[in-house]
């Protein structure tokens, strides 16, 4: 059944390729671009990088997207972790209502998940006396990262033996040892990757910043989309080169993760079955 | 065993910030500025079926234009080596995490008059064409943003597919078009039914796509709602009528998904 794919194919599949980098790549080569120019290359220049630097207004949105995207992954990481662990231990017919509201803000279109929290923001803002600003932008993105953590976990938590946490109790743990011993260790994997992935969707976000931040406050993906009004300065090019080569790591070392985990469970099963 | 009341805090956090904002939505959509309640707002909307229409048949085109394109590429990918799939797999969700804005806006600067693609075709002594600010550079742009949640959730659902079914039907005498039009597509339906969710839903709703390559004048629902609610036309109320058909769509999307046995967790995951 193992046919290698033919010419045909392998041509289609590198046309789709070049369909979904060459925005990138023009993306990144106007970042070395010596003019302002989009779209005429006038040489070779590294000017963006540096005056990247001493711009405020870039370094203050990065520094709010850094931010948000760092706390907003911890705080949901922790969170989702409980509340997986949670709706696994209960019985089905709580589970999964609330699984289905988890997934809400998965499943709801990006703007409709902005501007209903927006509008809660609005409402319960006149009441406390509190504007829009970080500590909004934050809740959105913790909110809209969670669900993602949970999805992550929950699959690692169905995978763990059962015996392992009742073996542990009669061996005298507390529930909260056994909590930590053992359940804790067993799903880190799915734990981290739903870290790394609310990181990700918290740093790419830009339609629930937009509907959330208020006007004091600006992400870089909201600065970028004022820039667009006018015109983009190739800093932005230089800086999201930046963000994206970061990116790029984080995600092979995912990869690379992964991969030795499984080379480490095929090992244990090889050991096993013998 | 007290584990489950670990998700005591978030089922709090859902109630304030998942429920209430939604239930917030529900009441403006069905009350006037006065507070009183009406049905006025969706009376409204017969003012922007133009848009409503424009949003759909754009977003239908490029979900259709993403399955063409995406299930055979998901099924190319489903037939590498293990190893290349894992990459190529990963060449595929690695443009997603550069910035959605600035990768649209490199499409600006492609296909505007004076854009690369003009002095391509120029070069090659073609005529030039006229795509930016057209609904074709719409769904150029809906397409390429969207393609890999198409192929992610396709290529998911294939490669999980049971060798031995596939075998099995051989050994009955089914040729290759047979196996593939009898065994794997069936099986592979779930995994479209999430990818034309997770294509069709960001597409009909998108406001950036339409404003960077539609040029403002193809106005679509997510115009429309930013409008209302941060735009010169403030009209929350609007606004949340509008939200609240998006996420009946979004409603019957999924349960249409569901229907059909979809693995919508997993597909969004991957």
């Amino acid at each position: 059944m193992r046919r290698r794919p033919r010419v045909a194919s392998r041509i289609f599949l590198a046309l789709i390729y070049l369909f979904l980098y060459a925005p990138i790549f023009i993306m990144i080569v106007f970042s070395f671009n010596a003019s302002k120019s989009r779209s005429v290359w006038s040489g070779f220049t590294l000017d963006w990088y540096t005056e990247l630097f001493s711009d405020s207004m870039i370094i203050s949105s990065l520094t709010t997207t850094i931010g948000v995207s760092v706390l907003a992954a911890i705080v949901a990481t922790i969170a989702g972790t409980f509340a997986a662990i949670g709706f696994f231990n209960m019985r089905k017919r709580w589970r999964s209502p609330l699984l289905a509201i988890n997934n809400i803000p998965v499943m709801n279109a990006d703007i409709v998940t902005g501007v209903s929290l927006c509008l809660l923001f609005v409402s319960l803002g006149s009441v406390l006396k509190y504007q829009l600003g970080f500590g909004t932008l934050l809740i959105a993105h913790i909110t809209f990262n969670i669900p993602y953590v949970i999805l992550s976990v929950l699959p690692k938590l169905r995978q763990m033996d059962r015996n392992l946490v009742d073996a542990a109790m009669d061996l005298g743990c507390t529930w909260f040892q056994a909590f930590y011993k053992v359940i804790i260790p067993e799903i880190m994997p799915g734990i981290i990757n739903g870290m790394m992935i609310a990181f990700t969707m918290s740093i790419d976000d830009f339609v629930i910043s937009y509907f959330t931040a208020g006007s004091k406050v600006q992400t870089l993906s909201m600065a970028i989309y004022a820039m667009t009004r006018k015109r983009v300065s190739p800093k932005i090019n230089a800086v999201s080169t930046l963000l994206f080569l970061f990116i790029l790591l984080l995600l092979i070392i995912i990869n690379v993760r992964q991969i030795r985990q499984e080379e480490r469970e095929k090992k244990l099963r090889t050991l096993k079955s013998k | 065993m007290k584990l489950k009341y670990l998700s005591a805090p978030y089922i709090v956090w859902m109630a304030l910030f998942v429920v209430a904002p939604v239930i917030i939505v529900v009441v403006y959509a069905f009350t006037s500025a006065a507070g009183e309640f009406t049905f006025d707002n969706f009376a409204k909307m017969g003012g922007y079926v133009s848009v409503f229409s424009r949003s759909f048949l754009l977003a239908i085109i490029s979900t259709a234009i993403c399955i063409i394109i995406g299930y055979p590429v998901a099924y190319i990918l489903s037939k590498e080596r293990a190893r290349q799939q894992r990459i190529l797999i990963m060449l595929i969700m690695l443009p997603m995490w550069m910035n959605f804005l600035l990768r649209t806006y490199a499409w600006m600067s492609i296909l505007e008059n004076t854009g690369l693609l003009n002095r391509l075709l120029t070069l090659l002594g073609l005529p030039a064409v006229n795509i930016i600010n057209t609904p074709t550079a719409i769904v150029i742009g809906m397409v390429y943003n969207f393609l890999p949640f198409m192929i992610l959730p396709i290529y998911s659902v294939i490669v999980k597919i049971d060798r031995s079914l596939i075998e099995a039907a051989q050994d009955l005498g089914a040729n290759a078009v047979t196996v593939f039009r009898r065994v794997i597509f069936p099986l592979s339906l779930p995994g479209v039914f999430s990818g034309i969710t997770m294509v069709f839903v960001p597409a009909v709703s998108t406001f950036v796509i339409s404003q960077l390559l539609g040029g403002g004048a193809n106005m679509l629902l997510g115009d429309l709602i930013e409008m209302q609610f941060l735009g010169a036309a403030y009209n929350p109320h609007l606004g949340s009528a509008i939200a609240l058909v998006m996420m009946v769509i979004v409603m019957i999307c999924m349960w249409l998904m569901n229907k059909f046995g979809a693995g919508g967790e997993e597909a969004v995951m991957l």
